[in-house]
């Protein structure tokens, strides 16, 4: 038995640097302070079904030597005129750093996740800038908390209990135990609610949820949830708005009225008592530092980046009258250092399209999903990533028409599908390397185990992919035809 | 039983992280993430139970999943779907130029769809785009 501490948990923005580890022999036999998905990760190790290389032949996947797949990726991209690199988050940025390269030699497009995440977050930050923070101020200072759009419950379980509302921090108390208690109460009060009307009061109407009260003293730490709806966080938050789906931008707009003192001549807004809305104005002004946490609430339902270039405006209004930040909740452990990486070395975030020689950046153009909704694309490589289970049905339609390129860790629906299949070592278990916490700091991953046997690292198949395509461009002979795809 | 207009939310749940690292040919990622969270009174607005099977359907196609009772609600006329590929039958793929397709907030129409089998994950890749 061996117990490794302060392992980085490769798996959310988080990047929950404390993880410890029980290891015998190669399996993981318990995991400390992680969540729960943190914990499902170092668990399953091992127990996975892991892909094998593969090179599909009439409409079956074949099994074929790693170097084989490695030439057919090579030469698929090689004769592609505008092939798609996608994924990238969920690697190291030292692999990313070899992707753009690659990009840049086979001239196509290299986009990242965040396209179908934080992409309109980015678009929103590249028009009105962005006032964010490390964790560790939200941590130690902040005494206003919102999370929008967002469910820290479900996609960011530590973020609660490391960065916000549940942290002690050197200035601000955690208020774990007030919003656990209103947590309980108010489960046990729907309960009795749902009896009630069970047994007595069969034909009366379901009973409404009632805004919970305000106990927090004044000085305390607040939590504010926005929400359509009523997550766990959101019942344990000091206050709740619940918003009728797709109209956040009118919410953030309203507080942005009251904030400037203007009077709103409505009820409700989106579903929220404007009485509310005044309150939490209220509460927003007289912060002495709050922080505002967006998901993708605000980035995927209509309006998009415009309501995240609401929810800046609304911070920097706030900042007239205190001191207030941002920063948006990014999913995948490293999507913040794929854009960081694709921007020192090309200037832009994601959807940059290399195909002219130089790079180009028009989202909504040489954006990956706006590429195969036009099927626009000739190749497909996938690394460190899903598209198959997380892009809309067309987008995978068109995708599969093309030959596809997976490398991957894990049997997925996209290794599932594809033509190639290159099976990779998992970064941050059995590959050391660069990621970036959702605050832009950078954080050491650490190597667990060994990858199998003939198993390589992202980088590695990379180095190769682009060594392959190097020398068919040299030898300046056409590639045998590729006659994957249709299949 | 006619269907019921709603508004379709996709997203991350716990359990569908949880068994997406377990691996996505699990049995546990069929559970968790073939399913549309409902809130209790749309359910028995349709006539639907815990586990029943219900057809949702947008503009953009349609597909079966297990009807459960929202642990969110109540949020009448909202349906939750977790990310994966059951969802992305259903999702808005237009990006209005952003590059960001509607996830979330997509009208859509539940019924009740009993006989009808929740597909597992190979027969619903096979079923909608023919290879598995």
């Amino acid at each position: 038995m061996r117990v490794v501490s302060d392992v980085v948990c490769p798996f959310c923005g988080c990047l929950c640097d404390d993880l410890e580890l029980e290891i015998e022999g190669r399996e993981v036999k318990a995991v400390r302070n992680a969540c729960a998905i943190g914990e499902a990760k170092f668990l399953h190790y091992g127990k996975h079904e892991r892909p094998r290389p593969m090179i599909r032949r009439n409409g079956e996947l074949v099994e074929v030597s790693l170097e084989e797949a490695i030439r057919k990726a090579a030469e698929i991209l090689a004769e592609a005129k505008y092939p798609v690199l996608y994924g990238w988050s969920s690697t190291t940025c030292e692999a990313i750093r070899v992707g753009l390269e690659l990009a840049e030699e086979v001239g196509g497009v290299i986009d990242n996740t965040a396209t179908v995440c934080h992409g309109p977050s980015i678009l929103a930050i590249q028009e009105v800038g962005l006032p964010g923070f490390t964790l560790g101020q939200s941590r130690h200072r902040a005494d206003v908390v919102i999370y929008w759009g967002s469910n820290p419950w479900d996609a960011h379980f530590r973020h609660l209990d490391r960065y916000s509302a549940f942290s002690t921090g050197r200035f601000q108390p955690s208020i774990w135990r007030r919003a656990l208690a209103r947590l309980l109460s108010q489960l046990a009060e729907r309960r009795m609610l749902r009896v009630a009307r069970r047994l007595l009061l069969k034909m009366a109407p379901a009973p409404k949820p009632r805004m919970p009260p305000v106990e927090a003293p004044p000085e305390v730490r607040k939590l504010i949830v926005v929400d359509v709806r009523r997550t766990r966080v959101a019942e344990m938050a000091d206050y709740f708005l619940q918003v009728k789906p797709n109209r956040d931008y009118e919410v953030i707009q309203a507080l942005r009225m009251l904030i400037r003192d203007y009077e709103l001549d409505v009820d409700e807004v989106a579903g929220i008592p404007v009485e509310v809305l005044e309150e939490v104005a209220d509460i927003l002004v007289g912060c002495r530092m709050g922080v505002l946490y967006f998901g993708l609430g605000l980035t995927m339902t209509r309006g998009k980046f415009r309501n995240i270039e609401a929810a800046i405006s609304l911070v920097r209004d706030l900042n007239a009258r205190t001191k207030f930040l941002l920063i948006p909740m990014r999913g995948h452990f490293n999507v913040t250092g794929a854009n960081t990486v694709f921007t020192w070395t090309t200037g832009y975030p994601f959807a940059v399209d290399l195909s002219q020689g130089y790079p180009r950046y028009n989202p909504g153009e040489t954006s990956t999903i706006d590429i195969l909704l036009r099927d626009d694309c000739d190749a497909f490589l996938s690394i460190a990533s899903d598209p198959v289970a997380h892009f809309p049905r067309r987008a995978v339609e068109n995708m599969l028409r093309h030959p596809l390129i997976a490398i991957d860790g894990a049997v997925t629906p996209t290794t599932m599908m594809a033509d190639v299949v290159i099976p990779a070592a998992f970064a941050g278990v059995e590959v050391e390397g660069t990621a970036y916490r959702m605050d832009h700091v950078p954080i050491t991953l650490k190597k667990v185990f060994e990858p199998p046997e003939g198993i390589l690292p992202d980088e590695e198949i990379l180095r190769r992919i682009l060594a392959e395509v190097r020398r068919i461009k040299a030898e300046g002979v056409a590639p045998e035809a590729v006659a994957l795809g249709a299949g | 039983m006619p269907g019921l207009r709603v508004v379709l939310v996709s997203g991350r749940t716990l359990y569908q992280g949880v068994w997406k690292e377990a691996g996505k040919t699990t049995e546990g990622y069929w559970e968790w993430v073939a399913q549309c969270r409902m809130d209790p009174e749309d359910m028995r607005r349709i006539g639907v139970r815990e586990g029943d099977p219900v057809r949702v359907s947008t503009k953009f196609g349609s597909v079966v999943l297990r009807a459960v009772k929202s642990a969110e609600g109540p949020h009448p006329g909202i349906v939750f779907v977790p990310y994966g590929p059951w969802a992305n039958v259903l999702v808005d793929p237009e990006t209005h130029s952003t590059g960001m397709p509607s996830f979330k907030g997509v009208e859509a129409v539940v019924e009740a769809a009993p006989g009808e089998e929740v597909l597992g994950l190979r027969e619903l890749l096979r079923q909608v785009y023919g290879r598995s």
